[in-house]
This record gives structure tokens, C-alpha cells and sequence, in this order.
């Protein structure tokens, strides 16, 4: 038995998250999030090299056999450095082109994505959930339109939810249009992605049970950027009421401060062994892998959103200031809340999985 | 990650399985020779291995090599076939954990095989009128004269005490040292003259707890557990052997079961309250909880396998079962409605209705203040945990 980290799995979190804290410095964060652009190309390449877009490939595909426990550790260090990505859609991109029968797009696509050359996003729109999927494809090309899909712009490839429940590979054109959104969450700016009559490679066609996996792999993800965002929250948080004083002490003295981080931290780290539970059902393609998928999104997403509630207020006036960063953090909770669905939304499906 | 217990665990797990159905048979005996048959069913799975494993032979015990993935099996098998376990309550929690580590021979000669066979039942002597939280303010007093010492004061909320024969306290034995250094723990037999106690009413409405108050009792030179004023440091002892236990986890999960099972039965808008929407999101957000900690639990029993520190999250487990009981509780009341204006017979009655999860309603407050109330554990998690400095009133207190 084996349920808490081992030493190459601590190991990806520090790599990931020491190469992107060098590139991706605070200062260098806060011009992303006051530009315009939807893509960071030097943290982008920083995880790249380290070939984390293809950790969950079998090794003949040229990946490192890893899990979706090792891709969600990796996603957590994004999370909590606040990196732009768009590391998530990335990852699942070369999973869905790693499982498809298609090996057209598998031979044109898969070692672009893998090693970085080509970014991928998710576009899935509609509600979400792969039932309401509205991009139609027919004789392969792909119609419709798609919002919030971050990263747009940079994107070579969209991985696009279809009608009735499919996953198709669409490539970038001038079939693709895409127009900016302003997004709440600065470090993953969203587009609306239309697509008109654009080349595209079916995945799975409606219905498959690939979809449902890589859907929900996509929903532990999310959670695990909501862990590592949360981490972060908590960790500033702490660390400040350590240094900042009032009345001659650190603040971090007061009991009840004291007892507010203890709280963030009760928000935190049991919903660790959470998201490793339900990404290691995941692996193991457990019968409780869904399941599991939709309620450790809902979990985390909603302490995410607490925890970067509770930073702020524990912080007082610097914490509700732009400058001080927090907020990049918050909003970056706002974002793992709905994407993919409200924890509501997974909850629901939650009940009905387990047959109530 | 690796949730399987592994193969040789597997093994032992057969083995186990075999001698529970060799040897536990509880149908085939009659009521009254029923406490003889558990006694000497423990005996055989003593001797086989399973019980008792931290005690040394010599005390009666199997004296196994801590295995914490073997004592897990056992837990599993023998609550699957629900045979007993060893004898439960403080004695064996607490003291005897204690005994081993800081014990005397001839303490642990004395006490272990008695509180083993159950002869035993201990109370906890540490909280008293005046001290609750703050521990090391005990003023429970002990004079050692000749080879005695006399005991003068007052504890409060022994649980089991109706039962207990014994007490393991926290008394005040050095008058001139500091408020830790002044503290000595005493073992002391309930049943003399200088002992006096009290049943106090639960919310409940049941006995159980008691008030304890010595008067000249007496206990003898050698019943002391570590050195004069080391009592504070000898009730910080909790034996390592082995603790790592998911009991807590499998306690919760079937409290969830039996939530989700209520809500089965209730109704709602004239419909199974179950299908009802706010129902399926209260008990799903409960869930996503129940999960946390069942897999944290997990997490905290393979550090161990791996004798390897858990960290903050260890610290958490109380405060997070208490916090989810609270959810439970709640989300109980909600459904039971106005069942909940009967009160319950007592547990193990026959024939209770929905009104029974009053029990639960009511009980989960009681563990937000034994064993450390929540603000204490808040606390904990910050100073030890988060590394938070100590909050000055505390530290001027100390
Ligand atoms: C069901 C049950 C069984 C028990 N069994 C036993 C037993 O067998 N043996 C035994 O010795 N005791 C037992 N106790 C007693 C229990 O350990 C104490 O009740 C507990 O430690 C709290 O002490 P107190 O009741 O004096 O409350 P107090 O310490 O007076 O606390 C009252 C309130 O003040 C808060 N408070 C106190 N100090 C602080 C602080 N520093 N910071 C913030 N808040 C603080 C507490 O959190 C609480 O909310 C039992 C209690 C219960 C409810």
C-alpha cells in the first residue's frame, strides 16, 4: 500500500513548479494579467522542456507512462504558481490523441502536442457537459461556436467538444475565428472560438465512453488547480500574518486570526488526499472513477473559493488591492468554479451516478 | 499511488479469516455462557497473534512486531465477522499504551493482565471544576506519607466512571514547582472508602460521566507512573506500535450510509426525500467531505506503513470528524423533521424510529469537547502546524 507521495512524485511538483516560478516571475505575472495576451509563452515553454505535456503517454508514444495522479501534481504546481497555461487542455488533448482510434490525427498530432510544438486548448462550450456540446462535424469540418476556450489565440489545435457528446481535434485556420472576452480570471484570458466549416479530426464519435474519461480527467484537473491555487492562498496567507504586526506582534499571535488560517488549512489539505483518490480511480479505471471525478471538482472549487475568500480577508487593505496579487488567485477560483460545470452541476450528477 | 494491501497482507488475511471461522461462534452458545465463551475466544486470538500484539508476552500478550497494514487486516476481518476485538475503553486506549512506555514491571504486571481481562475499567482522572482546557491547572492534590500517598480534591466528566474500578489522574504532588513540573500521574483504586462518586445527567438525558471526590484516599508509594512531577510528560505518551488506524474513517462512512439510507425513507414534497434536488446537494456536499477524510486517513496509515511523518494533516483528523459529524447532524435534523420532536428511547431498544438519529444530533457535540474542544485543536493546528506564533494570553497563563 501506497497512498502519499513518493520522492519522484514530490519531485515533479518542485520541478514544475521551480521552472515556472524562475520564468514566470511576480512581476512578469502581473504584465501578463494588465496586457492583453491569452497565452505566456516562456512559463509555457518552461513545463514544456520538461516534457509534462506527455507525462501520461505510454512510453512507446514517447510519454513517461505516468498517471493522471502524476498530471494532476503537475497541475497543482500551475495552479499555485498561477501559471497561464494552457497546461490543462494540453494535457488532455494528448490523452484523448494517446486513446482515439483515429491514427490520422493521432500520426499528424500526437508528438506536436506531447512535446509542446503545438499548443492545444478545450473547447467545449455549451454547458459543459458533454450532453450539451453544440459544434456540429460533418465529412470533417467543424461548425459552430465555442466560448471561453483560453489560450485561444496561441492554439494550433482546439480539442472541441461536439454535438451529442463527441471529442473532435480541431486545427487552427482562417476557418477559425477567435474573439477576446474580457475574462474575470487574468491569467487565463477566455475567447469565443468560431468555427466555420474548419478542418477537424473526430476523436470519439457521440456517446463513447473515451469521452466520458477524458471529460472526466479533465474535472480532476480542474480540481487540482483549485488545490494548488488554494495552497497558495493559504501559504501567503500564513507567512504574512507571521511578518505583519499590530499592536507590537505578529498578527498571526491572535487567536482569532489564528483560528481563521487554521480553517483555510482544514479547507486545504484533507481535500489533498481527495484529488489523489480520485485521480488514482481514474488510473486504475475504477467503476467510482466518475463519480469520484465530479465530486472532488465540486469539493475543491468550492474550498478554492472559500480559501481565496478567507487570504483575502485575513490579509486586510493589501489584500484587496490589485498590486498585491491575491486577487489573480481569487479570480483564478472563479474560473475553476464554473469551468466545466459549478460544483452544483457535478453534485447533481453525483447523486444520479450512484443511482438515488 | 497504491491502495491494495499487497499480497502477503492478502495471505494473512486468509489466515485470519480461517481462524475466525474456526473459532468464533457466537450462535452456538447460550446467553449466559456468552461473557466466558468472549473471554476465552480473546485468549485464542491472543495466542494466535491477532490481539494484544504491542503487549509482551510476559504480560499476556501476543508481543507481535508492529505491523500496521497485519493490524488493519485483523480490524477489518474481525468487524466483517463481527467478533470482538480487545476490551475497550481508556484502559487499553490509554493506559496500558502509557504503562508500556514509562510503566515500572511490577506496574505493568499489576495492571496490564487485569485491564486485558477487563477485571479493570479505568477512568480518566484529568479534567476537574476548575480545569478543562487548561490541563496543567489541576489542583487535585497528593501528599506522599510513609509509603502512601493521600489524595484531597475533586475530578469531573470521567467518563465510564460508573463502571470504572480505577483511575489513572493528573495530581498536583510538588507544591513549590512550576504549573507542568507540580504534576505526577497516579494510578488509584476507585473502591475505598476516600472515593466517593456521582452520576451527572448527559444532555442526553443519560449517566455518562461522573464526578469523583477524594477525600484522605489513599494509593500506594509505588503507583506513581514516572518520576514525581513528570505526570504532565508521562500524559502526553501515546505509544506509536500500530496507532495508525482507519477505524475512524469506516465509523464515518457508515454514518454517511445509514444518512443517505434516512433519506431514503423520509419524504419530502410528497416524494422519497431522497429525489428531492436540495437533499441530493446536502448530502453530496457532505460526501465530497466524508471522502477528504477517508482518504486522508488512508494517506496517514501508508505514512506510517513508510515510517514516515503525515504532517499537518494529522493534526486535522479530530477537528475534521468532529466538523463533518456536525454536517451529518444537521443535515439529520433536516430530514427528520418533526420525528425529531420525540425523544428516543435509549439506544438498543427496539423499535425506534427516525427519532433515533437524535442520538447522533446530539452526540456529535459531545466530540467538539472531549478530548480537546474545537478551539483547542484550532489552536494546535496553528502553532504546531502552521507554525503560528503562541498567543501571548496563553503564553502568560502558562
Ligand atoms: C462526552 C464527554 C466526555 C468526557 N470524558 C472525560 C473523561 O473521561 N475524563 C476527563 O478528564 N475529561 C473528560 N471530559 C472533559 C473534557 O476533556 C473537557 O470538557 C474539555 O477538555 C473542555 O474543558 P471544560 O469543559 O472545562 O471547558 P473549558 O476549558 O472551560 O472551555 C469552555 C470554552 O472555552 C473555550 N476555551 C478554553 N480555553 C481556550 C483557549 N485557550 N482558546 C480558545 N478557546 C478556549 C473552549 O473551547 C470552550 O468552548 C469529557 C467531556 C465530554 C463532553
Amino acid at each position: 500500500m501506497r497512498f502519499h507521495l513518493d520522492s519522484d512524485q514530490t519531485a515533479i511538483q518542485d520541478v514544475v513548479h521551480g521552472a515556472v516560478s524562475s520564468v514566470l516571475t511576480r512581476d512578469k505575472l502581473h504584465v501578463f494579467i494588465d496586457g492583453n495576451d491569452d497565452f505566456e509563452p516562456d512559463s509555457w515553454q518552461a513545463v514544456c522542456e520538461l516534457e509534462m505535456a506527455g507525462l501520461m503517454l505510454p512510453e512507446d508514444q514517447g510519454g513517461s507512462g505516468l498517471g493522471l495522479v502524476e498530471a494532476a501534481l503537475v497541475i497543482e504546481s500551475i495552479g499555485k504558481a498561477g501559471a497561464p497555461g494552457p497546461f490543462i487542455g494540453q494535457l488532455l488533448t494528448a490523452i484523448a490523441l494517446s486513446e482515439t482510434d483515429n491514427d490520422t490525427a493521432r500520426s499528424a498530432w500526437l508528438k506536436r502536442v506531447a512535446s509542446g510544438e503545438a499548443v492545444a486548448t478545450f473547447a467545449f462550450g455549451g454547458d459543459w457537459l458533454p450532453t450539451g456540446w453544440t459544434v456540429s462535424v460533418e465529412d470533417g469540418k467543424a461548425s459552430g461556436e465555442v466560448r471561453f476556450v483560453p489560450s485561444a489565440s496561441a492554439a494550433k489545435v482546439f480539442l472541441t467538444g461536439t454535438e451529442g457528446g463527441g471529442l473532435a481535434l480541431v486545427e487552427a485556420s482562417n476557418a477559425v475565428s477567435v474573439t477576446p472576452l474580457k475574462s474575470t480570471d487574468r491569467s487565463r484570458p477566455a475567447s469565443t472560438v468560431s468555427f466555420e466549416e474548419a478542418t477537424a479530426h473526430e476523436l470519439f464519435p457521440p456517446g463513447d465512453d473515451g469521452v466520458q474519461r477524458i471529460f472526466d480527467a479533465a474535472l480532476v484537473l480542474l480540481a487540482a488547480d483549485a488545490l494548488g491555487g488554494a495552497q497558495y492562498c493559504l501559504d501567503l496567507s500564513v507567512e504574512y500574518a507571521k511578518e505583519r504586526k499590530q499592536f507590537g506582534q505578529p498578527i498571526g499571535r491572535f487567536q482569532a486570526l489564528k483560528h481563521q488560517l487554521s480553517t483555510m488549512a482544514l479547507n486545504v489539505e484533507p481535500a489533498r488526499a481527495l484529488v489523489w483518490y480520485a485521480a488514482h480511480a481514474w488510473d486504475m479505471k475504477q467503476e467510482d472513477a466518475p463519480r469520484s471525478a465530479a465530486l472532488a471538482k465540486a469539493h475543491l472549487c468550492d474550498r478554492f473559493v472559500e480559501v481565496a475568500r478567507d487570504a483575502i480577508a485575513a490579509h486586510g487593505g493589501i489584500g484587496y488591492t490589485w498590486e498585491y496579487g491575491l486577487n489573480i488567485w481569487f479570480r483564478r477560483s472563479v474560473f475553476d468554479r464554473v469551468v466545466l460545470g459549478s460544483p452544483a452541476v457535478h453534485r447533481a450528477r453525483a447523486a444520479d451516478l450512484a443511482g438515488w | 499511488m497504491d491502495l491494495s494491501y499487497g499480497d502477503a497482507a492478502e495471505a494473512f488475511r486468509k489466515d485470519v479469516r480461517t481462524f475466525l471461522k474456526a473459532n468464533w461462534m457466537p450462535q452456538s452458545v447460550e446467553k449466559a455462557d456468552m461473557k466466558a465463551y468472549i473471554a476465552a475466544f480473546r485468549k485464542q486470538a491472543t495466542e494466535a497473534g491477532y490481539l494484544y500484539r504491542a503487549i509482551p508476552k510476559a504480560w499476556g500478550g501476543s508481543e507481535q512486531a508492529p505491523d500496521v497494514i497485519k493490524a488493519q487486516v485483523i480490524r477489518e476481518e474481525f468487524g466483517r465477522a463481527r467478533a470482538p476485538m480487545e476490551v475497550p475503553g481508556n484502559g487499553m486506549n490509554m493506559l496500558v499504551p502509557t504503562l508500556l512506555e514509562r510503566g515500572t514491571d511490577e506496574q505493568k504486571a499489576l495492571f496490564i493482565p487485569k485491564t486485558m481481562s477487563g477485571d479493570y475499567i479505568w477512568g480518566q482522572g484529568y479534567s476537574e471544576p476548575g480545569t478543562g482546557s487548561d490541563l496543567a491547572s489541576v489542583r487535585t492534590r497528593a501528599e506522599l506519607v510513609g509509603d502512601k500517598w493521600i489524595i484531597n480534591g475533586q475530578k469531573i466528566w470521567t467518563s465510564q466512571g460508573g463502571k470504572a474500578t480505577h483511575m489513572f489522574a493528573l495530581v498536583r504532588t510538588e507544591s513549590d514547582a512550576g504549573k507542568h513540573d507540580g504534576i505526577s500521574y497516579l494510578l488509584i483504586d476507585l473502591d475505598q472508602p476516600g472515593v466517593s462518586r456521582k452520576p451527572i445527567r448527559q444532555m442526553t438525558g443519560e449517566s455518562g460521566f461522573y464526578e469523583f471526590f477524594f477525600d484522605d484516599a489513599e494509593t500506594p508509594a509505588s503507583w506513581i507512573v514516572g518520576e514525581r512531577g513528570q505526570g504532565w510528560n508521562v500524559s502526553r505518551t501515546t505509544l506509536k506500535h500500530e496507532r495508525a488506524s482507519i477505524g475512524s474513517a469506516a465509523m464515518l462512512g457508515n454514518q454517511f450510509q445509514k444518512l443517505v439510507e434516512l433519506a431514503g425513507e423520509m419524504t419530502r414534497n410528497g416524494q422519497s426525500a431522497i429525489k428531492d434536488p436540495e437533499v441530493r446537494q446536502a448530502l453530496t456536499r457532505i460526501e465530497g467531505w466524508v471522502m477528504a477524510h477517508r482518504y486522508s486517513s488512508y494517506r496517514i496509515m501508508s505514512s506510517a506503513i513508510h515510517d514516515e511523518e503525515a504532517g499537518i494533516i494529522s493534526m486535522m483528523m479530530k477537528l475534521l470528524l468532529t466538523e463533518i459529524g456536525h454536517d451529518i447532524a444537521l443535515a439529520a435534523q433536516d430530514l427528520i423533521d418533526d420525528e425529531g420532536l420525540i425523544e428516543p428511547e435509549p439506544a438498543g431498544t427496539r423499535g425506534r424510529g427516525p427519532e433515533k438519529w437524535l442520538d447522533q444530533i446530539m452526540g456529535s457535540l459531545g466530540n467538539s469537547i472531549a478530548g480537546g474542544t474545537t478551539n483547542i485543536q484550532r489552536n494546535i493546528i496553528g502553532e504546531r502546524g502552521l507554525d503560528l506564533p503562541r498567543d501571548l494570553a496563553m503564553e502568560r497563563g502558562q
